[in-house]
């Protein structure tokens, strides 16, 4: 069999030296190297997907090397339940991120190569089975990142907003790092291997010390409020196709390493903190929402969206129950594609009207009735209406959450919160979100055509592509959740199995 | 304990030395008798072809045994750390001179590359010597040829300054260290290190005493390694001397103080290691902060480089104050990956100030466009000082945290972790300005002598498989480290 997750990985990141290699001048040939780096990537995705067998469940397509024997680091991947449905998000938002991208014009060489390392270090992230090797993939996004922000992002706030998004992001992982070295110690069993980790029983109150370091730390790249802020200044100040890569797959690479390493490895740690994440993670998804509500520029409503709906995933982490985390898993792979469409229609409207400003566009349908027809069909989906993928992802979350019943601990009196309020208070997270996407989309897709844009052109065949794919997904996933519900199924069943079957 | 060992191997065993003695000498009459000539570039390279054959003849005929051997009547030990280290400063030497050649007023000059071969010598010796008196000599032949190095270029008034500033600060801690030796000396009546430490135990000598020496001592290690609070010389000094002179200070001769800490602080003070960690933990912590904080506000290139360095030093300051083989293991690693990184950034420097003929970071605008590879190199060098993967000092900084954390030295490996955050600040402001600023220069490309790029992708290739294949170089530390401990 090939090794189909280590093609996946290292094919962005050939094509990436490969590019950069290439001469500056030869437009074609770089966007073509990336194009077809993507595509069978986003192929080979498809058919992990495709062939991974939920009945047998657990991790497969496994590989493993010796890397660094003597501390115990080893190149190990392999995909499970959860994890699964994430490659195939990141191949499809990576595609029509190359897709939509394909038009650009200032130095494409380095945009189509930083793009692609970008491209490997998320896909490494998921399949990571060793702890050193997640961290490594983790922070090979660092540089990407910052310079395609700081190069080709929004004039104005591209400094700042790279500079605080990578020092964010930065100091998680560094926090993280410190909780990962002290479970590599604390195991005694001086492996990096997280199966081999997972079976190492740490005692409660070494669970109860490390927990917060790990969750938090990559809970950061989730979005966590209060460490939320580089999120909308980020996704704000990036390209469009960095936009779509950093709230679609990158906060959900946070979200999963807080998931696999937090939460896997320290499950009596994640027990006695589950009542702060659902505390924060309810915040996250109230006052992102609230926020959304009151922007008056495009991009930085999605932005914020992406706070709230990131707040879902971790309130179903939170609530350590089937339902919870399986509405996580599909909220994940949902968001994903849905935030990226998204981004993709907010650069598309910015390109043409050179503004972002809602009440100065309008009737945007007329012009680019795809464009228009993309972002109604994500808002929906974030609105969480039934037919659409949200509503499959939402509405086991609030599920979940209403049976959650985290204890507090002894020092805030020891207590239950009631997963009921929670579950209220998030639904109605729901409601504002309904306000401000049918705000935003009556504001700029219909209306008046104000007159300075009469001349707008459409969007062209490779952004209709990339919407119409993301689309097709949003709403297939909609009437047919049967395509995935029984595999992030699967991957739940292990992790209550370490839970304990709470 | 003391294995004899016949002449022959012996000579054998300091095969690094003796080559770079003849190479020195080569080179001195290669100098006087071509003195005529008009295009002595030659010089250059045979001088690093001549650090490569050395390399490359010491690692097939001078490799160390399993056990160490104690040679030369006692005074140098042939052990993995000692070899180890001896190539680490043979590497570090020949990128030198390949950075060096791109300067026209040092590349035709035949004393730099002596200088520095003789320096490299006393480096050697320092990395292997196991008897005080040695050591001090090793110290001082290290020392003296950088001095004049370090003033190498006359006609610039900075250079001069930083030299005399060099020499008077340099000149000051090698006494107060040779005063805490005669103490030593005095205490246990031996110069051999490993007998001090069984003279200090043995003894009944006053825990104040020990303080004061072991403080004494610290002070000329702390110069060495540009340790605060015995810095102050480091910026000033790194700014004024020729950038090649700089790169080499900031990481061959760091290496070597760190060398020397690291076998005089575990063989000679392992009864006083619940001591000498906290000092050195404490001088880690303030060496940290002063470097990247200072670091904050250069706008000088040379200067930025310069507190980084300290800050560098405090970093690879934890691994020793874990005071286990882990942390020992993780300093040498560090130490290498510093060296191709420093380097690497140094020579991009060299080759960049000679073109633009500043070294101020706004004169980096437009780098990018101007040369994309510099630039990326220039990105992977300083990325990998911030401690960012693929490159090398990520898994350098992950394993001297990780000694500190295994030691219980949560707090340490906390100050280090928050001093990462402002390290990768100034590093991404750098690496800013040579990405997204423009400047009318752009257009025109660098021209510039082939020898630097030589260098330039040997320590590109380096940054990138340590940070990528650590296995090897990890065994290798590895083998140090345990070599400076088991005695």
């Amino acid at each position: 069999m090939l090794p189909f997750l280590s093609l996946i990985i290292f094919i962005p990141m050939a094509a990436g030296i490969i590019i950069l290699l290439l001469p500056a001048e030869r437009r074609e040939w770089i966007r073509r190297t990336a194009l077809a780096a993507v595509v069978l990537d986003l192929l080979l995705s498809a058919w992990v997907y495709a062939t991974y067998n939920i009945a047998a469940g657990g991790y497969q397509f496994l590989e493993q090397l010796p890397w660094v024997p003597a501390l115990g680091i080893s190149y190990h991947v392999g995909v499970d339940g959860i994890s699964t449905p994430l490659v195939l998000m990141a191949g499809v938002v990576v595609f029509c991120g190359v897709l939509i991208s394909w038009n650009v014009q200032e130095r494409p060489r380095e945009f189509f190569a930083f793009l692609m390392f970008l491209a490997s270090s998320v896909f490494g992230v998921f399949s990571s089975l060793d702890l050193f090797m997640l961290f490594f993939f983790f922070e090979l996004a660092v540089f990407p990142k910052y310079l395609m922000i700081v190069m080709y992002g929004w004039p104005k706030t591209r400094e700042y907003g790279g500079m605080k998004l990578t020092l964010y992001l930065f100091i998680g992982s560094v926090v993280a790092l410190i909780g990962a070295l002290a479970i590599y110690f604390g195991s005694g069993k001086y492996t990096f291997d997280l199966l081999e980790l997972a079976k190492a029983g740490f005692n409660v109150e070494f669970q109860k010390l490390w927990f917060p370091f790990v969750f938090l730390g990559f809970a950061i790249l989730g979005g966590i409020f209060p460490f939320h802020s580089w999120a909308p200044d980020g996704h704000v100040a990036a390209p469009t196709a960095i936009s779509m890569l950093l709230a679609g797959v990158e906060m959900k690479v946070g979200a999963f390493a807080a998931l696999r390493v937090g939460i896997e490895l320290l499950p009596e740690g994640a027990r006695s903190w589950a009542w702060l994440i659902l505390i924060l993670a309810t915040i996250n998804i109230v006052y992102g929402a609230f926020i959304a509500m009151i922007q008056s520029d495009f991009k930085y409503v999605i932005g914020f969206s992406s706070v709230s709906h990131m707040g879902l995933v971790l309130l179903g982490f939170a609530t350590l129950n089937e339902k919870g985390l399986l509405g996580s898993g599909m909220q994940m792979f949902s968001h994903g594609v849905m935030t990226a469409c998204f981004f993709a229609v907010v650069g598309m409207v910015y390109d043409r009207a050179h503004t972002r400003e809602i009440t100065k566009l309008g009737c945007f349908f007329k012009k680019m009735p795809w464009a228009a027809v993309g972002f109604i069909v994500a808002g929906l989906v974030s609105m969480g209406m039934p037919g659409f993928s949200g509503f499959n992802a939402e509405f086991p979350i609030f599920m979940g959450a209403w049976q959650a019943t985290p204890k507090l601990p002894d020092l805030l009196g020891g207590g239950q919160i009631s997963g009921a309020v929670v579950a209220i208070i998030a639904i109605m997270g729901v409601v504002i979100t309904a306000a401000y996407i049918l705000l935003v989309a009556r504001r700029v897709f219909f209306g008046d055509l104000p007159q300075e844009y009469s001349e707008v052109s459409d969007v062209t065949v490779f952004d209709k592509l990339a919407i119409g794919l993301l689309s097709a997904i949003m709403i297939g996933l909609g009437w047919l959740p049967g395509m995935m519900a029984p595999m992030v199924q699967s991957g739940v069943k292990s992790i209550l199995a370490i839970l304990g079957g709470a | 304990m003391t294995t004899t060992v016949e002449i022959g191997p012996m000579l054998l065993a300091i095969l690094p030395e003796i080559g770079l003695v003849l190479l020195a000498a080569l080179i001195l009459v290669l100098d006087l008798v071509t003195r005529a000539r008009t295009n002595r570039n030659f010089l250059g390279w045979i001088t690093a072809t001549g650090l490569v054959v050395i390399g490359v003849l010491s690692a097939v005929f001078a490799q160390p045994g399993a056990t160490p051997a104690v040679i030369w009547g006692g005074m140098l030990r042939l052990d993995n750390a000692g070899f180890l280290f001896s190539m680490l400063f043979i590497s570090g030497a020949a990128l030198t001179v390949l950075f060096a050649m791109e300067s026209e007023s040092i590349r035709e000059r035949g004393e730099f590359y002596i200088l520095l071969l003789v320096s490299t010598l006393g480096m050697c010796l320092m990395a292997s010597a196991t008897d005080l008196v040695m050591l001090y000599l090793a110290i001082e032949t290290t020392s003296i040829p950088l001095y004049a190095l370090a003033v190498f270029v006359t006609v610039d008034q900075k250079s001069v300054e930083s030299g005399i500033k060099y020499l008077l600060f340099g000149a000051m801690s090698s006494a107060v260290m040779l005063f805490g030796f005669s103490f030593l000396y005095g205490f246990t009546g031996t110069t051999n290190i490993s007998n001090i430490a069984q003279g200090l135990s043995s003894a009944s000598i006053p825990l104040v005493a020990v303080l004061a020496v072991l403080a004494l001592v610290l002070v000329g290690f702390a110069f060495k390694i540009s340790a605060v609070p015995f810095h102050f010389w480091a910026p000033d000094v790194y700014e004024g001397s020729p950038t090649p002179v700089a790169g080499f200070l900031s990481t061959a001769s760091k290496a070597a103080g760190f060398a020397v800490l690291l076998r005089v602080m575990f063989v000679a003070f392992p009864g006083y290691s619940s001591i000498w960690t906290i000092i050195v933990a404490i001088m880690a912590t303030a060496s940290m902060f002063v470097g990247n904080l200072l670091a904050l506000t250069q706008k000088n290139l040379k200067r930025l480089l310069a507190y980084s360095s300290i800050a560098q030093a405090g970093y690879i300051l934890i691994g020793v104050a874990a005071d286990t083989q882990f942390g020992a293991s993780g300093a040498v690693y560090y130490l290498m990956a510093y060296l191709v990184t420093n380097l690497a950034a140094f020579g991009i420097v060299t080759v960049v100030g000679r073109v633009i003929g500043s070294d101020e970071i706004s004169a980096y605008a437009g780098l990018n466009r101007r040369s994309p590879g510099l630039a990326l190199a220039l990105l992977a060098a300083l990325l990998s000082l911030g401690g960012i993967q693929p490159f090398a000092g990520f898994f350098g900084k992950l394993l001297v945290f990780g000694a500190a954390i295994q030691q219980g030295m949560l707090w340490l490996a906390l100050v280090g972790i928050l001093n990462s955050i402002i390290g990768l600040y100034y590093y991404l402001t750098v690496l800013k300005v040579v990405y997204t600023y423009r400047s009318e220069e752009e257009a025109r490309p660098m021209l510039s002598v082939p020898g630097w790029k030589v260098a330039l992708v040997l320590c590109l290739v380096g940054i990138v498989t340590l940070g990528v294949v650590m296995a090897p170089f990890y065994n290798l530390s590895t083998a140090a480290a345990t070599a400076f401990g088991v005695y």
